[in-house]
């Protein structure tokens, strides 16, 4: 039994990774209709910011900070800007196939621009062990939840109570009323990119210690927080954070009792099942067809 | 079918049938490669281009066909039952991942497809006793036609291009047909074609199964041409980069796929060995689907359409003008 509640914490601290990297995806979707396909690379490529800037004598936090605001402008505003603008009023799928051409440019330009090995990375809160009734747990683990849980509640805490919050989640329910209101639109839109660039630097800070930097660190990742936004119902960003915790504690607990062989699978099941049954996720609401 | 149409048609017909004899064997090879490609883009193209289900899992049918061949040859089966096995199996399988589209679409489709595809790798990987695991299938036997050993790589170039062709008329067939224009009909709008009488269950399972078969043909092709298959190239990234041939070339554009598949597998195959270059080509290749997608949305077939489009529009507002300078002569 133990065992049992040590695998389920250390899904946990997954999850909440993956909730970070979904979070992300669920506000692109609302304010932008923007499905990035190229969300792993947007953790990845952090990842390879701050080892960069770590290399130039920058402490892990110094270094975050600066990712972060690189990010913001590289993957935030740049992206908006020469992808997501021009490319809107065609739809969802030329987004998509456009993130996922960005996201084979992102993969294989760090392969052959920088390196093709993986990369150790710092962890923020070093490795010691807890004894915590029985179960042992790392401070990497309890670090890596609270952190990421605190991002995610702050996240929600500034949509739902800050006016500028509120502002973008009207744009993001209906943007003719919100620019009718006195909203400005676009800028709303831009929070949007840029919280989504935070939230991959946060992810990738969390993320790398255990994954490695790699070129390719970004592909089931990615993969794994569309299956979590969409579990957790993709129009509401509290699902984000539940459908990541979901995928994180289930693929654990299936390594270590069905087959570490098809641990990949899991998520995929519960996605299938998800969207057979309740397409609109697990919080979501309802959305009509059109004609 | 216009004139020039006619030409281009004949021209390309002649090169595919004469270059072989002045290619080295590795040319020849290469062109099967592509060839095979294209006839796995071509029901790709069918079910994202002509139907609009967005397919994320055209690989998992291409490895599904090639495993189906590789193992009822090691099993003493021949070729020529295998195939047709492969294709129906790929027909069947098809038809069962269908079924999720018809309760989803698009972005959901496209993840559920490449789920799919997850799914189907996993167990190429997983179950050794069937598929050789991580070792793969070594020795996979070419067919033989009619007493014709089709061993060697211009025979079975040729062989490769008779069923592309053959495989190329029946789906021109098919759209031509009223099936065909359903299909369109499904994919321009749902609602319409079903309001219309349009069985949209049945199209959008049969927009799977067709599509998934020309993948199973185009897998055991692809099975005898390497001789050697294992999971890599059944992989998600390799039912991305077919739909990004698809996208690339033309979505319902039926020659699309061939110059999707020549820029999605052929060049950078080509590339492999060249040094300071086979690196970069996939992060050029990247790039380039980014601002194809932003300049040329409906892919590189588009072009021709785009640009009577505009000349049609300029030559309107021509006439618009000049028939509101005649007005105001008039006046005056």
């Amino acid at each position: 039994m133990t065992d049992f509640f040590q695998l389920f914490f250390s899904g946990l601290a997954t999850g909440s990774i993956y909730a970070l990297a979904a979070l992300g995806f669920t506000l692109l979707w609302q304010a932008a209709g923007t499905i990035n396909f190229a969300q792993g690379e947007f953790v990845m490529l952090p990842a390879f910011m701050m080892l960069g800037f770590m290399a130039m004598g920058a402490p892990l936090l110094v270094a975050f900070l600066l990712a972060c605001l690189v990010s913001v402008v590289v993957l935030g505003w740049a992206f908006k800007k020469s992808i997501v603008d021009p490319l809107l009023r065609f739809g969802m799928m030329p987004i998509v196939v456009a993130t996922i051409g960005l996201s084979i440019a992102m993969r294989n330009g760090v392969r052959a621009g920088f390196s093709a090995e993986a990369h150790p990375f710092p962890s923020l809160f070093g490795d010691a062990l807890f004894k915590v009734a029985g179960v042992t747990v790392t401070a990497a683990d309890i670090g890596t939840l609270v952190f990421a849980l605190l991002i995610v509640v702050g996240t929600q805490a500034f949509l739902a109570k800050t006016v500028t919050g509120r502002a973008m989640q009207a744009v993001a329910q209906n943007t003719e009323s919100a620019s009718v209101l006195g909203i400005n639109v676009p800028r709303m839109i831009f929070y949007t990119f840029a919280i989504n660039a935070v939230l991959a630097c946060a992810a990738a800070l969390l993320v790398t210690p255990t994954y490695l930097a790699k070129f390719d660190m970004g592909e089931s990742l990615g993969t794994k927080a569309f299956f979590a936004a969409i579990i957790g119902g993709f129009n509401n960003s509290r699902g984000a954070l539940l459908g990541g915790l979901i995928v994180g504690v289930s693929e654990n607990l299936a390594a270590a009792y069905i087959s570490p062989a098809y641990k990949d699978a899991v998520a995929l099941v519960i996605f299938m099942v998800v969207i057979l049954f309740k397409p609109q996720g697990l919080l979501g609401k309802k959305e009509e067809r059109k004609v | 079918m216009k004139k020039n149409h006619i030409i281009l048609l004949a021209i390309a017909a002649a090169l595919l049938l004469v270059l072989p004899q002045y290619l080295k064997n590795y040319g020849v090879y290469l062109l099967t490669y592509w060839l095979i490609f294209v006839l796995a883009t071509m029901g790709l193209n069918l079910t994202v281009g002509y139907a609009g289900q967005k397919s994320l899992g055209h690989a998992a049918f291409f490895g599904i066909g090639a495993y189906t061949v590789a193992i009822l040859l090691k099993a003493g089966v021949s070729w020529w039952i295998g195939m047709p096995l492969a294709a129906l199996l790929c027909f069947v399988v098809g038809l069962i991942l269908g079924f999720p589209a018809l309760r989803v679409q698009t972005i959901y489709l496209a993840f559920a497809t490449l789920g799919f595809n997850t799914a189907v790798w996993l167990v190429m990987r997983n179950e050794e006793w069937l598929t050789g695991g991580t070792f793969g299938i070594n020795n996979v036997a070419r067919p033989g036609l009619m007493g014709l050993s089709l061993d060697a790589n211009r025979p079975y170039y040729y062989f490769v291009l008779g069923v592309t062709v053959v495989m190329a008329l029946l789906l021109l067939g098919l759209l031509r047909s009223p099936w065909g224009k359903a299909f369109t009909a499904l994919r321009d709008n749902p609602i319409r074609a079903e309001s219309l009488g349009i069985n949209i269950r049945a199209y959008t399972l049969l927009a799977f199964a067709i599509g998934a078969a020309y993948a199973g043909v185009a897998g055991a092709l692809f099975a005898s041409l390497v001789q050697f298959i294992e999971p890599a190239p059944f992989a998600v990234a390799a039912s991305i980069m077919m739909y990004l041939m698809v996208v690339m070339g033309g979505p319902g554009y039926f020659f699309g796929p061939v110059l999707g598949a020549a820029m999605g597998v052929v060049v950078p195959e080509w590339m492999r060995d060249v040094p300071g270059v086979s690196e970069w080509y996939l992060p050029m290749f990247g790039a380039a689907v980014v601002v194809l997608m932003v300049w040329l949305p409906d892919g590189l077939l588009s072009l021709p359409d785009r640009i009577r489009a505009k000349r049609a529009s300029r030559e309107a507002s021509a006439a618009r003008s000049a028939a509101a300078a005649a007005a105001k002569g008039v006046k005056a």
